[in-house]
């Protein structure tokens, strides 16, 4: 007779080690795991609410100058370096990991207009308004040294912005003109100049890099070819912009802030019709700087606060702010987009996570696998309205959100109002303007 | 050569006395150039004038050139002003003939023809010409870049840093060629491999291996490979084909096809019946063997959800009707037994199409009676259905609860809806009754066939009110004879119809024992009209539950009625017997143009049964939490005992009463939870475009309890994916497959200024051409 044995192979069962994990056999069967939708929904809920309990995200702050932070700069080889210009001439090196200044050198007279690295990240320029555009070595001297710079252009008028090509030894000054300079030489290669106003920044395109963008304070912003020693195009707005930033993964899109609190998405090729108003701020918006994978960027703003944009959203998702922090005037987000910094008023930089919940340093597969989870059910049930509340809730100081609904107010009243001159005028004469064609006076070619 | 010279003075003055005719009255004439003129007075006018200009102010006077002049002559009388310019021709005319001048003629006739440069365009123009080329060449190249946008911007996932820091392969070569044998083993192994002339370094081929790469030749390679590549090509060409034509959906072209297919399948049984005649009886023994198969399978019973679905619809829908027709059909042909399947079964089926048409209007049925299959049988029917009806409100006030069952058990309850249905009902009652009288008249029976022809029916109108009223008494009286003549009837007349539908499906015993009855009606009646068809298949889902005849009386007659009201013609023609007296005209014309529009849908009816439903849903339902077998026998067949059900329901509380018990005609939904509606999403968010689309998304789970581990992993792949610590430099054309430019922008500007002009140059030709 033969006698027949349940026998199982030991090796779908028994661990090798005692650190592997237990084999745990599941059953998908949907009838065994029912109410899935309430219960992602809870856990979604939990997932915002907790969301919003660890979103802390102030880091430290870098304190040691003596005037307002008036530029910042970062290295493109390291991530730990940071430049800070002030209104005093002074610039800083700070290590960000040890939040430490390293060196701090005396660059200029009056204000430091403008700092920028070369690409290379061995040498960084500063301009000032004493007139001079000076090379920096980023190394300190060495022992018995002294604190020199490299090179020291003289130059007829005051520079009030630079910026460093991306690849080459080629930098761009602003002022009364846009000049590019060769590294080498004393003289700029070219001068481009459109209308007689002074202009405020310059920015090179990183992909597409002869391509520059600069805004004047007659309020337009104006786009140069490098290569062919011309402008471009010019588009004029309804007030004047700050500053612009290229996105650095989209050749043609950048973004200009501007004094009307709003921020405006650019595609360089159609310039009469922004491709996103970006609102939110309360006062004027003065910096502006794209997150290096190119989807969001950071704005910093006289109304004392940092908001964070998604590209395509006109609403920021974030706003940072603290009790001692003033106007802000710099930002910049990291390399390894995980940070911003911000230069303000009040002599400080401060740095911030870049999203105000995330969890720093290494982690564990397990718990990347619950963010990831997390993050996927917020998304998933955002629109619904509790989730909505909870994560678009914000504190904010009362002098913002007091601004916040005046301005709402003034808002509505000038929309019934256009409304109303639709209303009683020969229809088809009045037409109601869009929110994005508001804004733009006029592109000149 | 004088005379020459005169002509040419002659030539000259004349042209001179054109200007000076043209020149203005006050205008100060040389003396020389006075000569020629004979008009006197002018010219004493002129010689007076410039003597009167000789005095001290006057003169000084002409001096003076008032008006602006290119040229000033020095004569202080400027050629100016004649508004004539001096051509060169006219310059040219004298010195025509003279031989020595040629070459100064031909000089300035090179000139001449000559065009004159056109003045430069301004500064600003320049610039700006420069600067829409300069952008239009800009935005070309940046629209290289749309596409790598575009990928990005719809990414599932993107990884920064996008750039793979490149893991360098060193060349086998180079690797082999750095190492040595140390270890015995390892030299042992060299010396092998050189003894078997193992190449180590480059083309790493044995001789062997040339020698059978080699042997193949070129030609034949070629050859090889071009049919390779054909069969490839065919075969991808095929498998696309077929599944191309696997998605089309067009019913039509798939009818077309299997007819093809049945064709040629056809065709070639017939053909292989001539050729090999054993192949193909095993054909046909296959085919049938199919048949059988399919004959056996549930497939063509109407037993499915599509069928179900079609009976349901069947009653509202031709459509519906016709697709179950031809089904049931199928399923008849199917089941048929083969050797019958030759004359008796076209028969059978055209049978079936006469009898079945499945109708339920009354009007279809007088149409149907127009086609004179036997009109007395049809209108006996009608009238007896009609009359049970009569007879049935007559008994009314008699015999209550049988009128509630019959109408439906749920209307039970309500009063006021009592009170609304019995008003219906007096109103239905009055206008069966004429309805009767009407039959009583041949002639207008006929007329009220045409359903259609609304006309007919208002002329009709007034007449057919007269008769009514002439008709009264005596419809009265036929309708007591008809009544006792036909007492009898209803019961056997019900169950005919099932008779003639199925004869070949009685099961029950119950069923068997009608099927004896009937046949002996079966021979004295004939086949029935559209009205019983649909009734028989009412009756047959009524039924099966039912063993009572009495109730299945009254339900046949409650299908009549719904009937009845449904009939537009019919209704329009009856309506007024009672009321009309007291009426006048024009009242009852509007109310009948009311009542002819809203014939066919009873809406406070509806609107009372759709309340009632709603009551019934929100009632609280009773828990019922019997277990069969427990306790006592359980098995097939077998129900938990009353008392057993009795003790282990939980009745549900009363719930609290509905906001709209004392209105009679509202509704309202108390469905809305506002505990719950805080939690759902009020609009449709934006990348939808359909409330179901965004349900379906929420309804998926995401979470690793519903789906595997993989898939959980695929499912919350984070969109952005950036690593701590790496630097995330812009996107560079290298990155994405792109040939970045080799120049550099540095050379590019310190080439320019030359570029520049030469593009300049030719920007402006470009300019002027245009």
């Amino acid at each position: 007779m033969k006698v027949k044995m349940l026998s199982r192979n030991p090796d779908h069962y028994v661990r090798e080690t005692k650190l592997d994990l237990h084999r745990v056999p599941r059953n998908y069967d949907p009838t065994l795991h029912p109410f899935e939708v309430p219960r992602e929904y809870i856990r979604a809920l939990n997932a915002t609410k907790l969301e919003r309990v660890f979103a802390k995200p102030f880091l430290a702050s870098l304190d040691g100058h003596r005037d307002g932070v008036n530029c910042l700069a970062k290295n493109p080889k390291s991530l730990a370096t940071v430049l800070s210009g002030a209104c005093d001439g002074e610039v800083k090196i700070w290590n960000l990991t040890k939040r430490k200044c390293i060196r701090t050198i005396q660059a200029h007279e009056g204000f430091v207009r403008g700092i920028c690295t070369r690409f290379c990240g061995t040498s960084f320029f500063t301009v000032g308004d004493d007139k001079t555009v000076k090379q920096w070595k980023m190394d300190g001297p060495g022992c018995g040294e002294e604190e020199e710079p490299l090179h020291t252009i003289l130059g007829k008028t005051v520079y009030t912005g630079i910026d460093h090509h991306w690849r080459e030894a080629v930098f761009a000054t602003c002022g009364q003109q846009v000049d590019i300079w060769d590294e080498q030489r004393t003289n700029p290669i070219c001068s481009m100049t459109w209308g007689f106003d002074s202009i405020s920044s310059v920015k090179f395109n990183p992909i597409e890099t002869f391509l520059l963008g600069s805004c004047a304070s007659d309020r337009n912003i104006v786009l140069y070819d490098m290569r062919q020693a011309t402008p471009l195009k010019k588009v004029i707005l309804d007030m004047r912009t700050n500053t612009i930033c290229w996105n650095p993964m989209e050749a043609f899109i950048f973004t200009a802030a501007n004094e009307d609190y709003n921020l405006y998405t650019f595609d360089m090729r159609a310039l009469d019709t922004p491709v996103m108003v970006h609102m939110d701020h309360v006062s004027a918006v003065l910096d502006v700087d794209y997150s290096p994978t190119g989807r969001e960027f950071v704005s910093a703003s006289f109304d004392k606060s940092i908001r964070i944009f998604p590209v395509d959203k006109s609403r920021s998702r974030e706003v940072y702010h603290t009790k001692r922090m003033q106007h802000v005037i710099c930002v910049k987000w990291t390399a390894d987009s995980k940070y911003i910094m911000s230069g303000s008023d009040e002599m400080n930089i401060r740095l911030w996570k870049a999203n105000a919940s995330e969890k720093l340093g290494v982690l564990t597969s397990r718990e990347k696998a619950a963010t990831d989870y997390n993050q996927k059910l917020k998304e998933k049930f955002q629109h619904h309205p509790h989730i909505k509340r909870i994560s678009r809730h914000r504190h904010l100081p009362k002098s913002i959100y007091s601004q916040i609904q005046e301005q709402r107010i003034m808002k509505e009243a000038r929309r019934r109002k256009e409304l109303n001159r639709i209303k009683h005028s020969k229809p088809g004469s009045v037409q109601m303007v869009s929110e994005k064609k508001k804004h733009i006076v006029a592109v000149v070619k | 050569m004088n005379a020459n010279q005169a002509a040419e003075s002659n030539l000259l003055a004349s042209n001179q006395q054109k200007e000076l005719e043209d020149l203005p009255k006050d205008y100060p004439l040389s003396t020389s150039e006075d000569e020629g003129d004979n008009d006197g007075e002018r010219k004493h006018q002129k010689l007076l004038e410039s003597i009167s200009s000789l005095n001290g102010k006057d003169r000084q006077k002409l001096a003076d050139r008032s008006e602006a002049s290119l040229k000033v002559s020095e004569f202080s009388v400027s050629s100016e002003g004649s508004g004539e310019k001096l051509v060169l021709s006219d310059l040219l005319e004298p010195v025509k003939t003279s031989s020595s001048l040629a070459a100064v003629k031909k000089q300035l006739n090179r000139v001449k023809s000559k065009k004159t440069v056109e003045l430069p365009l301004h500064r600003e123009e320049i610039e700006r010409i420069h600067r829409e080329v300069a952008f239009n060449k800009s935005s070309q190249i940046l629209s290289k870049w749309d596409p790598v946008v575009l990928k990005n911007r719809q990414a599932e996932q993107l990884v920064f840093p996008l750039s793979k820091p490149q893991s360098a392969f060193a060349p086998i070569e180079h690797v082999v060629n750095g190492w040595k044998a140390r270890t015995p083993l390892e030299q042992e192994i060299f010396n092998l491999l050189h003894k078997n002339k193992q190449p180590v370094t480059d083309p790493l081929l044995t001789p062997m291996e040339k020698a059978s790469l080699k042997a193949m030749s070129l030609e034949e390679v070629k050859m090889r490979r071009a049919e390779l590549q054909r069969a490839r090509a065919l075969q991808s060409y095929y498998e696309a084909r077929a599944r191309r034509e696997k998605r089309i959906k067009s019913k039509k072209y798939h009818r077309i096809l299997k007819k093809g297919k049945a064709k040629q399948a056809l065709k070639d049984f017939e053909k292989l019946q001539k050729v090999n005649p054993a192949a193909a009886l095993e054909e046909l023994e296959k085919l049938d063997k199919a048949r059988m198969m399919e004959r056996m399978s549930l497939k063509h019973q109407n037993s499915g959800k599509w069928a179900k679905s079609k009976a349901i619809m069947a009653k509202y829908d031709m459509e519906a009707r016709q697709a179950m027709q031809e089904q049931l059909a199928r399923n008849k042909e199917l089941t048929q037994k083969v050797r019958a399947a030759s004359e008796s079964e076209e028969e059978e089926e055209g049978q079936e199409e006469e009898e079945e048409p499945l109708v339920p209007d009354m009007v279809n049925g007088v149409q149907i009676k127009a086609n004179g299959l036997n009109p007395w049988m049809v209108q006996n029917h009608f009238t007896d259905a009609k009359e049970a009806e009569i007879q049935k409100d007559l008994e009314d006030p008699a015999e209550p609860e049988a009128q509630e069952t019959s109408e439906s058990e749920e209307e039970r309850a309500v009063v006021e809806e009592e009170t609304l249905l019995k008003e219906f009902e007096e109103r239905r009652s009055l206008r069966q009754k004429s309805e009767l009288n009407h039959m009583a008249e041949p002639v207008h029976s006929r007329v009220t066939k045409d359903p259609s022809s609304q006309e007919v029916l208002s002329e009709l109108r007034a007449l057919c009110q007269k008769l009514i009223t002439e008709n009264h008494q005596s419809g009265k009286q036929e309708l007591s004879s008809a009544r006792t003549a036909q007492r009898e009837e209803p019961a056997r007349e019900e169950e005919e119809p099932m008779l003639l539908q199925r004869p070949k499906r009685a099961r029950t015993l119950d069923e068997l024992e009608e099927l004896g009855r009937e046949e002996c009606v079966e021979n004295k009646e004939l086949p029935r009209t559209a009205v019983e068809g649909l009734q028989l298949e009412k009756n047959r889902s009524n039924h099966i539950g039912a063993p009572k005849e009495k109730k299945r009386k009254e339900q046949m007659i409650d299908l009549q009625n719904l009937l009845t009201t449904k009939s537009p013609s019919v209704k329009s023609l009856a309506v007024p017997t009672t009321v009309q007296e007291l009426e006048d005209e024009e009242e009852r014309d509007q109310r009948q143009i009311i009542k002819e529009a809203f014939a066919g849908d009873d809406v406070i009816r509806d609107f009372l049964k759709e309340k009632r439903e709603a009551m019934e849903a929100s009632k609280p339902k009773d828990l019922d939490l019997t277990l069969p077998g427990w306790g006592e026998w359980g098995g097939m067949g077998l129900k938990p005992s009353a008392k057993k059900r009795r003790r282990f329901l939980i009745k549900a509380p009363e719930g609290p009463p509905r906001k709209d018990k004392n209105l009679p005609n509202v509704i309202i939904n108390e469905k809305r939870n506002p505990h719950a509606a805080a939690h759902q999403v009020q609009v449709l968010p934006h990348p939808f475009t359909h409330h179901r689309q965004f349900e379906r998304t929420i309804q998926t789970p995401v979470g690793s309890t519903w789906n595997t581990q993989r898939a959980f992993q695929k499912l919350t792949m984070p969109k952005v994916v950036t690593k701590p610590g790496h630097i995330i430099k812009p996107i560079k054309a290298e990155d994405v497959g792109y040939r970045s430019s080799s120049r550099s922008d540095l050379s590019v500007v310190q080439r320019n200024p030359k570029r520049l002009s030469i593009r300049h140059k030719k920007h402006l030709e470009n300019n002027c051409v245009d």
